[in-house]
């Protein structure tokens, strides 16, 4: 009885935690299902919005401003990935690959040398939205289901304007795009910040809630991200077609991940291990409809 | 309205699979003409619509719409000039959205992409009334996501978003050739329907000889990247395939290699 009531403890804080990554994973999906490209730069930018907004927190900048310098920061790591890609022609996975590498410097730079700033509420009162430790973890969840909401509530208008039009309509189809007169360049530089924005954001929501930021903060970030939107897909897509929805059940996988993690550290699995689950479980849901045509494919020639 | 001054066009130059396409090939378009284009294999019919539409650059000579020098302007740019539909249905539309966002997006061509909301009440009921023109019975599926059409179905609104803005020029790259018989048919007489309507200058690839002597005012017949036969009004009129074949064989000192074409 006990060890049940222990394990709905950790619930909050996983749902916590998948609300601050579902931030993360909504601008993965922006990149992986909009785009429709790869784009490896938010391993790099999740890090920067973590040093950005813990270093000028810890300088005395008020955390609204903080937050808005990390999207920014962000959004600049995504420019440079979108410049690489069509400026010069370098794939997109791997100009998001060189950019992360440049932000690994860069991150190390803003925080001054230092692989680890501490950033708690304990420290830092009011200065700081989200609280690291369990103590206020109901505000904690309100402000960043706050966050969420708003956030997903811009995109929702954004995506139906023309300009959003135009950034999924280069996802979808390049060569129609370019017959209707969109300059997919620009769309696809444009998505790019978009994104990383989003996903700084989310680390700058993060570096509060672990109460720090970390250099090696953001290692394999993609992988979650993706695991979030494969997971809210698969369990919501036949739902509906409803974009703001969608954007919602994003988050709902995030939280999802991360209630699993919880669960799975809490029966004493090495947390060692879980990167691996991570991506194993990423594989199989990108590897499934793959399989499954292939094997329609050949049951079709068959009759 | 179109001017295609002395344009050359080699594809891997200097390389082992060097290919001249064009050598000095000059073509002009008056307002309101609707060209059909005919030509055997490896002619450059769908090489000469992509180098007037920007996917590819020419080598040398000038390409001019509506009196605008378009020779270095970049392919998003022009297409504020040109209204395009491609052989593969899937080409001119994105699948993975809606009908109304299809149009929407062909809707836009030629102004500045804003944060206008796009699709207003408004614009649906001018969407609504446009896809009845096709008769299809597609005004009722507006939220249809567009992958689930048919081919013929997606060809006639990607020629609906071609012409959506009356543009200067309407370029159509075989655009029936993917389809069967019937629905091609039904998709040229709104090709057809849709050129009259809005008073467009067209330029029509087609590997169908029946269909190119029935429609447009004017044919011009392709070999080995130069005009071979270019005629027009009373005389094209009187055209049938086999005068046409024969013209050809006179022009150009060669057999027609078209296989489709005498085929179909």
């Amino acid at each position: 009885m006990e060890l049940i009531f222990n394990w709905l403890g950790t619930l909050p804080g996983a749902v916590a935690q998948g609300l601050a990554w579902g931030l993360m994973a909504i601008g993965v999906y922006i990149t992986f299902k909009i785009l429709d490209v790869a784009d490896l730069t938010v391993d790099g930018s999740i890090c920067t919005g973590m040093a950005v907004c813990a270093v000028l927190v810890t300088n005395g900048v008020n955390i609204w401003i903080a937050i808005l310098c990390a999207m920014l920061a962000g959004m600049l790591a995504g420019l440079v990935t979108g410049l690489l890609h069509t400026l010069l022609g370098i794939p997109a996975i791997l100009a998001g690959i060189l950019t992360q590498l440049m932000l690994w410097s860069t991150n190390l730079l803003i925080m001054g040398g230092k692989a680890n700033i501490a950033l708690s509420r304990i420290k830092y009162g009011d200065k700081v939205l989200i609280s690291s430790g369990s103590s206020e973890i109901y505000v904690s969840l309100a402000i960043l289901f706050a966050f969420c909401f708003v956030v997903i509530a811009l995109l929702y208008w954004f995506f139906g304007t023309e300009l959003g039009m135009s950034l999924r309509s280069t996802g979808c189809n390049l060569e129609m795009s370019r017959a209707q007169g969109i300059n997919t360049d620009f769309t696809k530089v444009f998505g790019l910040a978009l994104s990383n924005g989003v996903v700084a954001l989310s680390g700058s929501l993060l570096a509060q809630q672990q109460g720090a930021a970390d250099i090696n903060f953001g290692r394999g970030a993609i992988v979650i991200g993706l695991a979030a939107v494969i997971i809210g897909e698969a369990l919501f897509q036949k739902k509906t077609t409803n974009f703001a929805l969608r954007l919602f059940f994003v988050v709902c996988g995030a939280i999802i991940y991360w209630f699993v993690f919880q669960t799975v550290v809490f029966i004493g699995l090495p947390t060692e291990l879980l990167k691996m689950l991570s991506a194993i479980v990423v594989a199989l849901f990108l590897g499934v409809p793959f399989l499954k045509s292939r094997v329609f494919a050949k049951k079709k020639k068959r009759g | 309205m179109l001017e295609i001054k002395n344009i050359c066009k080699t594809f891997n130059e200097g390389t082992i699979n060097e290919k001249k396409v064009f050598d000095d090939l000059s073509l002009t378009l008056e307002d309101g003409d609707f060209v059909t284009v005919i030509g055997g294999n490896g002619a450059g019919k769908s090489t000469m619509l992509n180098l007037v539409a920007g996917a590819y650059s020419v080598d040398d000579g000038q390409i001019f719409i509506d009196g605008e020098d378009v020779t270095k302007l970049p392919e998003y740019k022009r297409a504020k000039l040109i209204g395009r539909v491609f052989q593969d249905p899937r080409m001119g539309t994105a699948s993975d959205m809606w009908v109304e966002e299809n149009m929407s997006v062909a809707d836009s061509r030629g102004h500045r992409r804003g944060v206008r909301w796009a699709i207003t009440s408004k614009d649906r009921e001018r969407y609504r009334e446009q896809l009845k023109i096709l008769d299809l019975g597609l005004e009722n599926r507006l939220t249809t996501k567009m992958g689930l059409l048919s081919g013929g179905q997606r060809q006639a609104i990607t020629l609906l978003m071609a012409a959506m803005k009356k543009p200067k020029l309407l370029l159509l790259d075989e655009h029936t050739a993917a389809l069967d018989p019937k629905t091609a048919a039904k998709v040229l007489e709104i090709t057809d329907k849709l050129i009259k309507e809005n008073n467009l200058t067209a330029l029509m690839v087609t590997h169908n000889m029946r269909d190119a002597i029935a429609h447009g005012n004017r044919i011009i017949m392709m070999n080995a990247g130069k005009i071979v036969l270019d005629i027009k009004g009373e005389e094209k009129k009187k055209l049938t395939v086999e005068s046409l074949l024969a013209e050809f064989t006179k022009a150009s000192g060669a057999e027609f290699s078209n296989d489709r074409a005498l085929l179909s």
